[in-house]
This record gives C-alpha cells, structure tokens and sequence, in this order.
C-alpha cells in the first residue's frame, strides 16, 4: 500500500470535497420547499441546458461503463465498441420520443414512467409491474458502480483480507453518499456532475494524447492489439467484426440504446429539465460524451499494448479485466495524476448511483406507497417516503457487493437490460398511440420477461466455467437455426413481448374487454414550459372517469 | 381545441440516418484504409457521432418554438402563463 500514498491521498482529498459539495447542495438554487418531491425527486424541473448537460451526460455514461467498455475491447477488441453505435443511435430516439414523455409528465406532474402508463392505460396493475420492473432492473446497476469503486481501490491496494476490512472503504464512500442523497435529492448529483465530468474530461484528454506519445503512436497500439488477438485461441476476438458476431453487435447496440431511455434514471434525468428545447438542445451536446465514450474505449488496447496484467479475481485463477484500466494509470502516470484519474472513476460512480436510487424511490413512492399503502399521501409524506426509500436502496446496493460476487451483480445487471426493454412497449409505444389493449401489454410483458430469463438462463460461459447466465449472446443455432451467428437477447424478448401484445390486443378487442379511460389529451405530449399544469389528474383519477 | 399543436415535421425525418447508419456493420467493418494509425472500423464510427450532432442540430433549429410560449389553446387558465412552479 505504500507505493501508492501519493495516489490515496489525492483520491481521498477529491472524494471528501465533492462529499461537502453534495451536503451543501440543498442549498443549491434555493427550493421553495423541500418538502415536495418534484424538489427531492426532480430538483424541481428546474434544470436548464448546461446543468441538464452534465446530469444527463453524468447519468448515462457511469463510471462501471468507464471501467468495463475497456475491459470488454481488452478481452474482445472490435465487438467491445459497440457502445460508440450505441451512444449515437440513443439521442435521436431521446429526441423523438422522451420529448414527448417530458411534456406529458410537466402537464400531469408525472415523476416516473409508472404513472404515465397508470393514466394513460387506467390500469394500476401495468403500472406496477413498470414500477416493479425499473427497480428490480435499477438495482443491480447500482451495485455495479460499486464494481467500479472497487476495481480503483483494489489497484491502489486499499484490500484487507477478510470481507469485512476489503469493503470498509465502500461502505463508508457509500454511506456518505447515502447522506447527501437523503439531504439534498437530485441536487446533489447534479452539482456533483461538474465535478465528476470536469475530472474525466481532463483525465481522458491527457491519457489519449499522452500515452500513445509513450506507446508509440495510434498504428503501433492497434497492432499490438491485432497481434494479440491474432496469437489468442479465442474465435471471437479481433480488430473488426467476424461474421458470426455482426448480428449480435447491431442488436446490442439497439437493444441497449432502448433499454438505455426506458432506465429510470435517464427519464429521471430528462424529467428534471425545464423545457423541451433544453431537452433537443442537449441531444446534439451529449454526443460529446460518446466522443469520449469511444476514447475511453481504446483505453483497453493502450492496456495492451503498454502489456498490462490484470489483477487476480475473486476467485483462484480467474482474472479481473476491470482492473485494466486502473492498473494503465498506475503504470504510465505519475502518482498525483493516477489519483486525479481514480478520483474521476470513483466520483464518477457516486453521480450515477445517487440519481439511480433517486429513480428507484420515486418508483417505490409514487407507484407503490402512493397507490397501495396510502393513497391520500400528501407532497411532504411522499417526499419524506422517497427519502427513506433511497436509503433502503442503497443499503440493498451494498449488499449485493458485500454478500454476493461482483461477477453476480455483472450478470444481473444483463438481466436487468433485458428486463427493463420489456417496458418499451408500454412506455415508448404508449407515447405514441393508446392502440395496444392494457391487457395485451401485460401479456407481452409476461411473455418477454418468460422469453429472456430463459435465454439467458441458457446461455454459457466458456471461460469462467459457468453453464448459466453466460452473456447476452445468445447462439441462434438454440433456435434452430444451422448457424453459428449470435444475436442479443433482450432484442428477441421484446420482440415476442410486441407481438403477443399486438395479438391479445386484437383478441381482447374482439372480445369488447373495457379498454379503460385515457387521462392525457392529445395536446398533452406537445406541452411545454409555461402551460397550466393539472396537478390533481392523478392523485384523483376516479373524478376523471369510472369506466371500469 | 382551435389550434392543435403537433410535434410533427419533416425535418425529423433526417433523424433516421444517424439511428440507422451505426447500425450497418457492413459499410464499416474493415481495417483499412487507416487514418492517424486508427483501422476503418474505428475512425468511421468516430465520425458517425459527428453526423448523429450534425443531423439532430439540424432538425433542433428547425423545429425549435419561439422561446416565449404562446397561451395553451386549451384549458384556458385564469393564472398567468408564465410562472408554473407552484
């Protein structure tokens, strides 16, 4: 540990000012009061171009897609990239179709997708299974930036041997989080933010002109990368695509753009702002991020070419490639900047987790306590409720890192892709046309949810010797089909869950099943800042209609 | 409602190229031609996000609203229009 005081003390420094900084952001852009959660929840839906910028561009770009992009081009070169497609095919989607949820929910004062599908579709059951969904879905990925602590800790050597002393700087970095998030609601991420991009950018800017500089340039890294894919047994690793590979890689990149938009805490993101053209304005701003994204990326062939090792895993024999790009900086940085740049990934976990357990309570809040324990909750109880509940989620997150492997919460947190473009047709569709049956959305939940779990369930890992939850490639030849070509699992999911929707739809319909009573009016998806906003659409929806 | 308003407009037709171009491997799985050291497969996908900035800009300015909003056409409300937070 010794070797590395200079990196501790840095990384400490930086960590306990944004920790001050998130305890003062309560008195950030000074609430009315704080006891409302579109204050807690959505810091008011205050949010102009440039804070939104850096929440949103916070929000989705996590400091476990820092470590592991890397880590996946270090294993698997070109099929790692596809988080560049998809982080440009995201914002036009965003564009098109969050826009319209954004003015929905200022004019009924929605805070989550949950209540959007309640009034739209009359149905409290859908909305709870979105609700149930997002924080299953959410969990997991909070638990992942823990991941992405823990990768930076382990390379400073901050690691005891007994479970307790190797997680006791988690705990304590967690429960300080906890605190702010409790104190100051989605301020706090978002002052933060400034912070935490500011430091990345820095820190990527100096690592990708700097290192190939040390490595002997950009032609040299890739060929290092080309002669170790080539000299690996590995079929489908490599510089660019192979046939097999190519229809997994544009599913993935699609299926995880859309579950990207339907994740609570990017609509979150996207509800806190203040009009739609902050909203457009900032999809041609955030590409930005994805810039850095793909450097990022690239990171993992520097890794090899600069002939890092990855540490140890948890387990004899295996080893943790999210430790690459830790051990990169370690390597070819001086000690004071490596700090910088772990200070960036570690803060760069804090802004995600607190916004994503923010998310998570608003769900709990609103879609459960509100519509089953206590239906005439006040602004104040709601809000207070949603406090605690980002508390509950928190300590559930620390859980998962403490009594469960890390290479658990990886696999859930594919399962919660999956789980979470289930509610796509709900959700986005729902934006568009109330044509699908509740009922048939339900159905096709049911049924996309029964179809990915079982994919994944069989999908296998040949290198850590696991028969279950493998990835999310899942062979087409399991289907039938005399092919050796992969394709993404949540992509087929949602396909089978849209078309039992639509044909239950058509069988309900038939049937004359009541369809219940749309709350929104067609001007609604177009409103914008300055429009009379109903507040009390839901909480009474009984005065709006009693159809079933 | 007198005058509905839509969110409708060609322009957001151009949104399809940067949803669709990154999705056609075929037009950017190669090594080479090279530039600045980087295989195709990369530098292309680099410029894609160029042209997803360029086409959403585009589509932003001509389908942005005048930034004062104009009274709703519906549910004519006797508060002023402006300050909406309560």
């Amino acid at each position: 540990m010794s070797d590395h005081i200079t990196e501790i003390v840095v990384f400490t420094f930086l960590f306990l000012l944004v920790s001050v900084m998130g305890f003062v952001a309560a008195k950030w852009r000074r609430p009315t009061d704080m006891a409302h959660l579109d204050e807690w929840g959505l810091g008011g839906r205050s949010f102009g171009g440039w804070i939104t910028w850096f929440l949103v561009g916070g929000d989705l770009y996590t400091a476990y897609t820092f470590v592991a992009v890397p880590a996946l081009i270090f294993g698997a070169g070109a099929a790692g990239f596809f988080a560049v497609p998809y982080t440009v095919v995201i914002y036009p989607l965003f564009f098109l179709i969050l826009i319209r949820l954004w003015s929905v929910s200022h004019r009924h004062g929605f805070v989550t997708p949950a209540d959007f599908v309640r009034t739209r579709f009359d149905s409290p059951l859908l909305a709870l299974l979105i609700a149930i969904t997002g924080i299953v879905a959410t969990m997991p990925y909070i638990a992942l930036q823990l991941v992405g602590i823990e990768a930076v800790l382990k390379t400073m050597g901050v690691t005891g041997d007994s479970a307790l002393a190797r997680h006791a700087p988690i705990i304590v970095a967690f429960a300080i989080l906890a605190a702010y998030t409790y104190q100051s609601g989605l301020r706090a991420p978002a002052l933060i933010a400034f912070v935490k991009d500011t430091l990345i950018y820095i820190v990527i800017i100096v690592a990708v002109l700097y290192l190939p500089y040390k490595l002997g340039g950009w032609g040299t890294i890739f060929d290092d990368a080309s002669a170790k894919f080539q000299a690996s047994p590995a079929p489908g690793d490599g510089l660019t695509l192979n046939a097999n590979n190519q229809i997994q890689y544009i599913t993935l990149a699609l299926g995880s753009a859309l579950a990207l938009f339907l994740y609570p805490h990017s609509i979150t993101g996207v509800l806190a702002s203040k009009n739609r053209n902050v909203i457009k304005r900032n999809m041609s701003a955030l590409p930005a991020y994805s810039f850095l994204l793909g450097l990022i990326a690239l990171l993992g062939y520097m890794a090899i070419s600069a002939g890092v090792k990855p540490l140890p895993g948890n387990t004899a024999g295996s080893v943790d490639n999210n430790t690459v790009v830790p051990l990169l900086f370690d390597q070819q940085f001086p000690a004071w900047f490596a700090g910088v740049a772990f200070a960036a990934i570690g803060i760069g976990a804090l802004v995600p987790a607190a916004i994503m357990s923010i998310a998570a309570a608003n769900l709990f809040t609103r879609n459960i306590y509100k519509e089953y324990i206590r239906k005439d909750a006040t602004h104040a109880q709601e809000a207070g409720v949603a406090k605690i509940a980002s508390l509950v989620v928190k300590v559930g997150a620390v859980a998962f890192i403490l009594f469960l492997d890390p290479q658990f919460s990886i696999d859930l947190q594919l399962v919660g892709g999956v789980l979470i473009l289930q509610t796509a047709p709900a959700v986005a569709i729902g934006l568009y046309t109330r044509w699908l049956h509740r009922g048939g959305l339900i159905a096709g939940w049911a049924g996309g949810m029964a179809l990915g779990m079982w994919m994944l369930y069989s999908i296998p890992n040949p290198a850590t010797k696991r028969a279950h939850f493998g990835g999310s490639a899942f062979p087409l030849e399991k289907f039938g089909f005399d092919t050796p070509k992969t394709i993404y699992v949540g992509f087929v999911a949602v396909a089978l869950n849209l078309l039992i929707a639509v044909l239950v739809t058509l069988v309900l319909r038939a049937m004359k099943t009541p369809e219940g009573f749309d709350g929104t009016e067609p001007d609604d998806y177009f409103a914008d800042e300055g429009d009379p906003r109903l507040e009390k659409a839901r909480t009474t929806p009984e005065t709006l209609a009693s159809s079933t | 409602m007198s005058a509905p308003r839509s969110d409708r407009s060609p322009w957001n037709w151009l949104l399809v190229i940067p949803i669709v171009l990154p999705l056609v491997t075929p037009l950017y799985n190669f090594d080479s031609p090279r530039l600045w050291g980087f295989p195709a497969f990369y530098w292309l996908q680099f410029s894609f996000i160029f042209v997803g900035v360029i086409t959403t800009s585009i589509v932003y300015q001509m389908t942005k609203r005048p930034p004062v909003t104009p009274a709703a056409p519906a549910e004519q409300s006797t508060k002023p229009a402006e300050t909406t937070d309560e």
